[in-house]
This record gives structure tokens, sequence and C-alpha cells, in this order.
């Protein structure tokens, strides 16, 4: 636990995808830590990590951007973070490689005239709020507490799995971000399939494979009495909110369901500016659960949302 | 496919624990546990024309789950750059039968084109 953060530096890795289209994901994460008091330092000249870790023994050659990413972090700060779950497990994995395995590790500073042991550590920004901050400190942070809206925490995979390399929580039923959302005041709701795949990139292989995935985890949630679900990953949200219209298509038992970024959550409990939040670039409306947050003292309007859930739209 | 995937597939008892967790096991022609199957017995030629290796999204859960410590997830992976090697690309990304997603983020591309193409 560090009670002073002011003098510790974050490095922080943004990756391809979080300055465009998951911007609202990064504004809402760097704001947020503002208002926390933690300094971050975004990795200037960095490169792409290659968004899947390579595992096939020989691929050594595809362990290089993730292990240059590392190096360059080092000579800012002794923490690397990155929001993306796809850049979270690539930089942990490769990381452990190089700990615990001696010929990466040496092939790989044989090929970068480097000498770099795994020295840095890989915190998602969830580990950092629970080690760093304190679910506690963070709590008594919130100015608008998420009292009125019932949260799935999704997982998803490449932020948990596998777990002998990414130990970042129970792989069968993790409680990181549950107690995040908890500390926020959201009331969470667990649902057995906030571990399941939502279909990484399988889309260009065929709409209907997403469309079944994530038609099974958002029925999950509701039907355990999610309103919302809350994620981390650009690719998730692709799947659960971008392309819900294929659910919407193709089942018409189903009902739109809002997604949020996790950080898009935080910062409204935090106070930022909403703008940051990019709810107009949502493709559910989370309209109507928003003004319940945002009256989140008066108990009727909760009566309001579930009532008028058939309204959220698909744009 | 042992020696690229660093796997030990004779661990594997056919427990079916992998296949009974996989997202993915309506879409594929052989099922995880089967893939194995096919290579302990030597078959190898069923898998290299297997659209299972393919629709592996690499999610993990079969390797988290077996009792045996195997990591299908590697062995997946090992069939998939045996055949990428060999020139046969799943998906063409440059290809005019290929079209891609114009809301998908960047990291669905770069994620996809690394496991599905040369
Ligand atoms: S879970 Fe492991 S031991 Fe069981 S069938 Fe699958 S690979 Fe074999
Ligand atoms: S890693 Fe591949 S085979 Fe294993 S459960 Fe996931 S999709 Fe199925």
């Amino acid at each position: 636990m560090a009670e002073n953060n002011s003098d510790k530096n974050i490095v922080y890795y943004p990756g391809c995808t979080l300055h465009t289209w998951a911007k609202s994901l990064s504004d809402t994460f760097i704001e947020s830590f503002k208002k926390l008091d933690i300094n971050l330092h975004e990795l200037s000249d960095w490169s792409c990590c290659q968004a899947v870790f390579p595992l096939a023994r020989d691929n050594i050659m595809g362990l290089v951007p993730a292990a240059r990413i590392l190096i360059q972090a080092r000579e800012h700060g002794d923490i690397l973070t990155t929001l993306c779950s796809f850049c979270f497990n690539v930089l942990r994995r490769t990381n452990n490689a190089i700990q615990t395995d001696g010929e990466i590790r040496a092939k790989l500073n044989a090929y970068l005239e480097e000498d770099y042991t795994g020295d840095v550590h890989v915190l998602h920004p969830l580990e950092i709020l629970k080690v760093m901050v304190g679910f506690d400190k963070l709590k008594s942070k919130v100015t608008k507490p998420c009292g009125n809206i019932k949260i799935g925490p999704y997982y998803g995979c490449q932020l948990i799995r596998p777990p002998k390399e990414m130990k970042f929580d129970d792989p069968e039923d993790p409680k990181l971000l549950d107690m995040f959302l908890e500390s926020i005041g959201c009331e969470v709701v667990n649902f057995p399939f906030k571990v399941e795949c939502c279909g990484s990139y399988q889309i260009v292989q065929g709409e209907d494979m997403v469309a079944d995935r994530a038609y099974a985890i958002l029925s999950n949630a509701r039907k355990n009495g999610a309103e919302a679900i809350a994620l981390s990953c650009p690719l998730c949200f692709y799947n659960l909110d971008t392309r819900q219209n294929l659910i919407t298509q193709k089942y018409t038992d189903f009902s739109p369901m809002p997604v949020f970024y996790f950080t898009e959550l935080m910062g409204m409990a935090l106070g930022i500016d909403e703008g940051l939040c990019g709810f107009d670039k949502h493709k559910v409306d989370p309209g109507i659960l928003l003004e319940s947050l945002q009256k989140s003292s008066d108990t009727q309007e909760h009566v309001t949302v579930k009532n008028d859930q058939n309204k959220l739209g698909v744009n | 496919m042992e020696e690229l995937s660093g796997q030990n597939l004779n661990a594997c008892n056919q427990c079916l624990k992998c296949t009974a967790g996989c997202s993915f096991v309506d879409n594929m022609d052989l099922l995880p546990n089967q893939v194995i199957r096919c290579i302990q017995l030597g078959q190898e030629d069923e898998v290299m024309k297997s659209k299972t290796p393919w629709l592996c999204a690499s999610c993990f859960t079969c390797v988290t789950r077996c009792p045996k410590g195997v990591d299908l997830s590697r062995i997946m992976e090992a069939i998939r750059t045996l055949l990428l090697r060999q020139g046969k690309e799943h998906i063409n990304l440059s290809g005019s039968e290929f079209k891609l997603p114009a809301d998908a983020p960047q990291q669905l591309f770069v994620s996809g084109s690394r496991k599905l193409s040369g």
C-alpha cells in the first residue's frame, strides 16, 4: 500500500485502439486517475503490442514488440499499465516469459541488445485501484454514487486467463471488477457467463457466431437481474454493444441492454466531465440508466428504469 | 506439433472437459478433444484440414480447466502456424471475398489478421 502516490509514476501504454476507437475508455481513465491523484506517464512513440500473445514455442520474434514496450516503460517508472485486455494479456505474459524462461530472456536480450529481466510490474488499472488506492479510498472520493443501476461485471477471456500466467483473480469466479463496482455504489449482479468468451475477432469468419456468443452472455446477465453490464476491453465492447443489433435481428425475444466501460462509470461517480464518456458513441443508448444514476437518491426512479427497459433502442 | 506447441499430447486422457467448456463447438467439425485424439492416433491429416483450429479464438478456457495440464490453445496455434507457414492462409485480408467490418476497432484487425492470415 503506497500512502503517497504522487511521487510514483505509472507508465500508461494506450495501444492501437485507445486514442481512437475506444477514446472514452482512455479519457475517462486518465481523468479519473487525476481525481485520485495518481500520476500517469503516457508512453510516447510506442508501437503495437501485436494484440495476441504468440503461442508457438519457436515464435520468439513475436515477443519482440511487447518486450520493446516493457523496456521502454522501464525508463519512466516501474509500473506499466494498460486498459485493453489484449494488450494487458500480451504485456503481462511476455514479461512473465522473460522472468521465467531463460532461453526466451537470452534470445530477446541478444536481439534487442538489452539486459531486461522482467522487473517492470505490469498492472491492470483495477489492480492499481485495489492495491495502490484501495477501494475504501475510492469509495470516499465518490461524489455521485451509481446507486440505481444493477450492473453485471463482465470479465471475458484475456484479462483473467490463462490464470497461471495472468495471476489476475480466480479464473472461474473473479471478483475484482465486482469489488470496484461496489465501491462506486453500483448494485452488483453476479452471473455465471461473466467469464465466457464474447466471440473475440471471430466476426471476420461469421456474424452469427458472435451474435450467439453475445446473446448467451447478455441474456445470462439479464436473467440474473442485470440492467446493464460493465467491461474493460474494446473488442468485448464491439461484440456486446456496437454489434448488439446482430442479436436483436436474430433473437426476437432479446431486448437491448446498455454496456459501459468500467472507467466511464468511475468517471461519472467521481464527477468528471460527462462529455468524456462518449455515450453518444454507444450503440445501445444508456440514457435512461444515466438519468437514473444522476437521481440516484430517488428510489422511485429505479422503477421507471425497469419499466422503460424495452424503450432502450439500438441506434 | 508436439514440438511447436510444447505439449505432451499423451497426457490427455480424453476427459472432455475442454470440449464441454469451449464456446465454439457448435461450429467445429472436430471437437477440441478430438483434435488431440487424432494427433494421438497419428491422423494429423484430419486436423490439418479441419475448420476447428481456425475457430479456436484462444480464449484459454480449456487451458484453465484441463486436469492434465494440457495447453490446447498452443496445440491449436501449432496447427495454424504449420498451415500458415505452408502458405495456407485461412483469410486473405486483401482478397475481394473478404469484407472488413467498417465499424470495428483496430484491435480486431490486428488480432484477427495475426491469427488467421500469414
Ligand atoms: S481437458 Fe485436457 S485431458 Fe481432458 S480431454 Fe481436454 S485436453 Fe484431454
Ligand atoms: S482456447 Fe480455443 S479450444 Fe480452448 S476453449 Fe477457447 S476457443 Fe475452445
